[in-house]
């Protein structure tokens, strides 16, 4: 109790031990600047979308290939889709990044998961841009 | 000053809390906001397959569009996007918390005008996009 050294206390949210405790990086600063600046961007796009599709547009009761071609025909709706999709996919993934950090305790699982999320996230953005840029609304 | 008795912990309720964080509407818009997110992210990656399928052809692109025209997948629809415009509205909230010099003060009066404006437009909106629907259950499509 009348200890002359004062106990130590640890900082909260200090890493345990075996991670390193600080980075050199800025990296974590960035991911927290993109999910507010494409969260912003996205508001636009992904409320503007579902907003046109489901309720202009009469939903998907509307839509087939023939929908699809007559709207992709318009570089607007193609540059529109294309940026939703990076910055949807991007922001989702840095979002999964987050919950995946918090929940995981073993350094394996962790390892895994994000691989995983790298491996999906990386294909599907790929299968969608090649999607949008090689789709020829004239063929039939 | 070395006599100065142990303040007692503050007993404002009389059973004792533990160490469970129980968070009023800070912590469950948090959640919401987790909830709403990977729901969207993991309706993202079905979604961009399925539009991929205009690449393969146009038949198989509406054979399996024709899957999604029916009220249970509509009503799976609204409830996408009231998870998306909650996220979005919460993510705005975020921002004014983050930059806002008072968004710490007000962010539990920001939290409910979000949920007032989610109301205001889930509630004509889940109607405009159920409308179809109802008509071919109830009889008039």
């Amino acid at each position: 109790m009348h200890s002359s050294i004062p106990p130590v206390i640890e900082a909260p949210r200090s890493a345990p031990t075996g991670r390193p405790r600080r980075s050199r990086t800025n990296v974590e600063l960035y991911a927290w600047l993109f999910m507010r600046i494409s969260g912003i961007v996205l508001v636009v796009l992904v409320l503007g979308h579902l907003f046109i599709m489901n309720i202009l547009d009469g939903g998907v009761q509307r839509i087939n290939w023939a929908f699809v071609a007559g709207r992709w025909a318009s570089p607007f709706w193609q540059v529109w889709d294309l940026l939703m999709l990076w910055l949807a996919m991007i922001h989702g993934a840095s979002g999964l990044r987050t919950i995946i950090n918090d929940y995981t305790r073993r350094d394996g699982t962790r390892l895994a998961l994000k691989g995983l999320l790298y491996t999906a996230t990386t294909i599907t953005i790929a299968l969608g841009t090649l999607v949008i840029f090689t789709f020829d609304p004239t063929v039939h | 000053m070395s006599s100065v008795a142990p303040s007692a912990p503050p007993t404002t309720r009389a059973r004792a809390a533990g160490s469970l964080y129980r968070g009023r509407e800070g912590m469950w818009s948090w959640v919401a906001h987790r909830i709403t997110g990977v729901l969207t992210f993991f309706f993202l990656f079905a979604h961009v397959l399925d539009t991929a399928l205009v690449r393969v052809s146009p038949e198989s692109y509406d054979v399996v569009i024709d899957t999604y025209k029916n009220p249970l997948v509509n009503l799976m629809e609204i409830g996408l996007v009231g998870a998306v415009l909650f996220h979005a509205l919460n993510g705005l909230r975020i921002i004014a918390v983050d930059f806002w010099a008072k968004g710490t003060r007000y962010q539990r009066q920001l939290l409910w005008s979000i949920v007032a404006v989610w109301v205001v437009v889930m509630v004509p909106g889940a109607f405009f996009m159920f409308k179809h629907s109802f008509e071919v259950l109830f009889g008039s499509k």
